[in-house]
């Protein structure tokens, strides 16, 4: 009569799991970003996806090669490395020497994200920082933008681009200001259809307002990104641009100018919502979202830079910490009046 | 109508939670069917929170079906019956639920006997007072059948002064794959009806709310149908969304109100019970039937025939499953309770107890563990918690042991409903990390003081 009982594990409860993964999450992003990623792609033609190679193969190579073996495989497929490589390559220009972009891409996960422990215990967005860390190193090859090429020229890349290694980089005479410095250097506005739909230079990943809103629209419909954050910074910098724009039309831009130039939806939508480096709460994201718009609209409008949006995230990189101890929500049952009438 | 209704229900759901899918089909129209008896019986004598119950009978003792065979110790403590007529074999430590051996009464049953339950005559409650109540109750060995095993006296002690309003009957069952309370709501209507009348009248509430989720229809119309007007009970179907079976989410939906951290219920003058728990109250008062029967929803992909049934307590968990037609091959887990809150089945010696709301069995494709990536702060753990705590926080304290740090952040208040492992993308064993730590803490503390 004695019977086989099957071999029972004894997993604690719960044993129901909504099905999302962090590594489906990551593909959202690589999904959302695709879009913008092809424009830029056709605006700036084969320079364009080579740099977004380099950037991202800069980042893959330095995750493999200072992870633990036995943790490559898990840490690679979950594309966070692949993502950041990504957001990286998109947010620089597109006529830099290849080997720069490379190295960018090495500093964003060497120093943005491996030296603080990996994924999910870095302080800053590492996209930023090792744009950041390019922007310190090469100013030059950094603020110099090509003119975009179209696809007749898709093959032609700048001299630029295949520059060697620390050698100096010749700029043909392909440079062209973005919109944010033309406003700001030479007090000229672009037509809005251009900033919408991408027909400006600038960074490769940047210029396409309708398809970044998209995507971002895209990821916050599948939750993989709080969309208080870009909701906030969008609304802070349209808020504060409407009153600058008000005070003085002649020298400041107008709103819709102010939101859809440079890279304000691109580090709204990809880069300041990053989790890791944004708040956790709800009040938290509001209070991040607005301190990133509030710096962005005082470093474009009364800095030295014509654009402030990865300083602005950065800056409130580092006061994430500090915003999410103190905007953590009152805990259910804690803090009531009747509490401490009651008991005892 | 509808427009209204829904904004309505907006409005009084408890905020964040999570919305696992309810599984709930596989049982929800199966009848509760009595499984036939068993030869042998295992009844820890510790099957309710407090102190365990010491034993009345001894080795060799007949004893007969309904016969009260362990009383309480202590107010928070309550008796045990044997729910079948046989002989008492041993007095001995036995599996328990949870696969550690315990001390239990063991019996064997007289395949000869009837295991028939003479009905006593109906008792006369009108007569009792609250207090008598609280008397009577541990005698029936009822405790609350919702989860928490409290022995039913003691929410109806009340403080000097408390004036109760509201009596809650909890037929929420949030938890996925269980429908024994559904199955209750619909099969003894007019029992639980019944049994809200006598708490009802004897707590002098003047009104009875049965909160019901959204997804048993059935029961919802069934009690509304035989609700008088006037008697002062109202069913309020509720959004279908875990953990709405929790006393404090519960009366947060219902009645708006927020229990403070370190009070119960009563102190806002509610009172709330499981609907399982009021039906059997019923029972007792009106047969003379003590708390031996258990309803237990079989279920979960690993069961051949998922059913609602009534087992006698102490019946085997692998006699329950045998009934059911046996564990499927590829079955590597099974649970006794939600698949949210319940605890792994170690043994399948392991006996049904008074809590004992399900039993569900688990694939491998069920148990399988997602890879667990770093906290990337999501915050979806955040978001799901009904309490409002950072569990994202609490799991990486609880994993560097900062078990002191954790209690700052409000650990304490954590009722381990598992909403922030349910959400996590990550992979991460939250609540199973913050289980750890306020086991840690109460251990401590008992070090301290013993």
């Amino acid at each position: 009569m004695k019977q086989q009982d099957p071999r029972l594990l004894v997993q604690p409860a719960p044993l129901l799991k909504q099905p999302l993964t962090t590594s489906m999450a990551m593909f959202d992003v690589l999904l959302a970003l695709a879009p913008a990623t092809l424009a830029g792609i056709w605006f700036f033609g084969l320079g364009a996806l080579l740099i977004l190679l380099a950037s991202v193969a800069g980042a893959l190579l330095t995750e493999w090669t200072f992870l633990p073996a036995d943790q490559r495989r898990g840490q690679i497929a979950n594309g966070s490395a692949l993502v950041t490589g990504l957001l990286l390559g998109l947010s620089l220009p597109p006529s830099l020497p290849l080997w720069m972009a490379f190295l960018g891409g090495v500093a964003s996960i060497g120093l943005g994200k491996l030296i603080w422990g990996g994924l999910g215990y870095n302080l800053f967005n590492p996209a930023l920082v090792g744009r950041a860390f390019l922007l310190a190193a090469f100013p030059v090859a950094m603020t110099t933008w090509s003119a975009q090429t179209g696809p007749a020229d898709f093959f032609q890349l700048a001299s630029s681009n295949l520059a060697a290694p620390l050698m100096h980089a010749d700029y043909d005479g392909l440079s062209s200001a973005t919109p944010l410095g033309l406003m700001k250097f030479q007090q000229e506005s672009t037509p809005l259809w251009e900033l919408v739909i991408g027909k400006t230079s600038g960074c490769i990943g940047e210029t396409s307002g309708l398809l970044l809103i998209l995507g971002g629209l895209f990821l916050a419909f599948r939750r993989d990104l709080d969309w208080r954050i870009p909701v906030s910074i969008l609304l802070t910098v349209a808020i504060l641009a409407t009153l600058l724009f008000l005070i003085d039309p002649t020298r400041y831009p107008d709103p819709i100018f102010a939101v859809f130039a440079g890279s304000l939806l691109f580090g709204a939508i990809y880069m300041a919502s990053d989790p890791v480096t944004s708040p956790i709460t709800p009040r938290g994201a509001w209070i991040f979202g607005i301190g990133v718009g509030l710096l962005v609209v005082l470093i474009r409008y009364f800095g030295g830079f014509p654009e402030g949006v990865m300083y602005a995230i950065l800056l409130m990189n580092a006061a994430t910490p500090l915003i999410d101890r103190y905007s953590q929500p009152r805990v259910f049952g804690k803090g009531l009046e009747s509490a401490r009438s009651g008991h005892e | 109508m509808n427009a209204l209704r829904a904004v309505s229900l907006f409005r009084r759901g408890f905020a964040h939670g999570v919305h696992p899918p309810d599984h709930k089909a596989l049982t929800a129209e199966v009848p509760t069917q009595r499984i036939p008896f068993a030869s042998r019986y295992v009844l820890p004598l510790n099957q309710h929170l407090g102190a365990p119950a010491r034993p009345l009978v001894e080795v060799g003792q007949r004893v007969r079906r309904g016969q009260r065979i362990a009383e309480p110790t202590a107010f928070v403590s309550t008796s045990l019956h044997t729910p079948v007529t046989g002989w008492v074999r041993a007095l001995d430590r036995r599996c328990g639920p949870d696969g550690a051996y315990q001390e239990a009464i063991e019996i064997e049953a007289d395949p000869y006997a009837t295991q028939r339950l003479e009905p006593a005559v109906p008792r006369d409650w009108r007569s009792l007072s609250l207090e008598e109540l609280v008397e009577e109750l541990p005698h029936s060995g009822i405790v609350g059948l919702g989860g928490a095993a409290l022995p039913a006296q003691v929410k109806y002690s009340l403080r000097a002064g408390v004036r109760i309003r509201y009596l809650i009957a909890n037929g929420a069952e949030c938890e996925p794959y269980l429908t024994n309370d559904h199955r209750v709501m619909v099969e003894r209507a007019e029992t639980l009806l019944r049994g809200i009348e006598i708490l009802q009248t004897l707590l002098g509430a003047e009104e009875t709310i049965i909160g019901i989720e959204l997804n048993k229809p059935e029961a919802i119309a069934g009690l509304r149908a035989l609700i008088q007007p006037g008697q002062g009970v109202r069913v309020v179907p509720l959004r279908v969304k875990y953990p709405q079976g929790d006393s404090k989410m519960m009366i947060r939906s219902l009645l708006g109100r927020e229990v403070p951290a370190g009070l119960h219920a009563a102190d806002l003058g509610i009172i709330m019970n499981n609907v399982s728990t009021i039906a059997a109250i019923a029972d007792w008062f009106e047969t003379g039937t003590p708390y031996i029967d258990r309803r237990v929803t079989v279920s979960g992909p690993g069961i051949a025939r998922p059913s609602n049934l009534l087992v006698p307590l102490g019946t085997q968990v692998r006699e329950v499953l045998r009934f059911c037609g046996g564990l499927s091959e590829d079955t590597r887990e099974v649970i006794m309770g939600g698949p949210m809150m319940g605890k792994p089945v170690a043994n399948l010696d392991a006996p049904i107890v008074k809590t004992s709301s399900g039993i569900l069995a688990f694939t491998a494709k069920d148990t399988a563990r997602p890879r667990e990536y770093p906290c990337i702060r999501c915050g979806r753990c955040v978001e799901a918690c009904p309490y409002f705590l950072n569990p994202s926080r609490l799991a990486r304290l609880a994993r560097a042991r900062l078990y002191d740090e954790m209690k700052r952040l409000n650990l304490m208040e954590c009722v381990e409903c598992g909403s922030c492992t349910y959400s996590c993308p990550s992979g991460i064993p939250i609540v199973q990390l913050i289980r750890t730590a306020k086991s840690n803490l109460r251990g401590r503390r008992r070090a301290v003081q013993g």
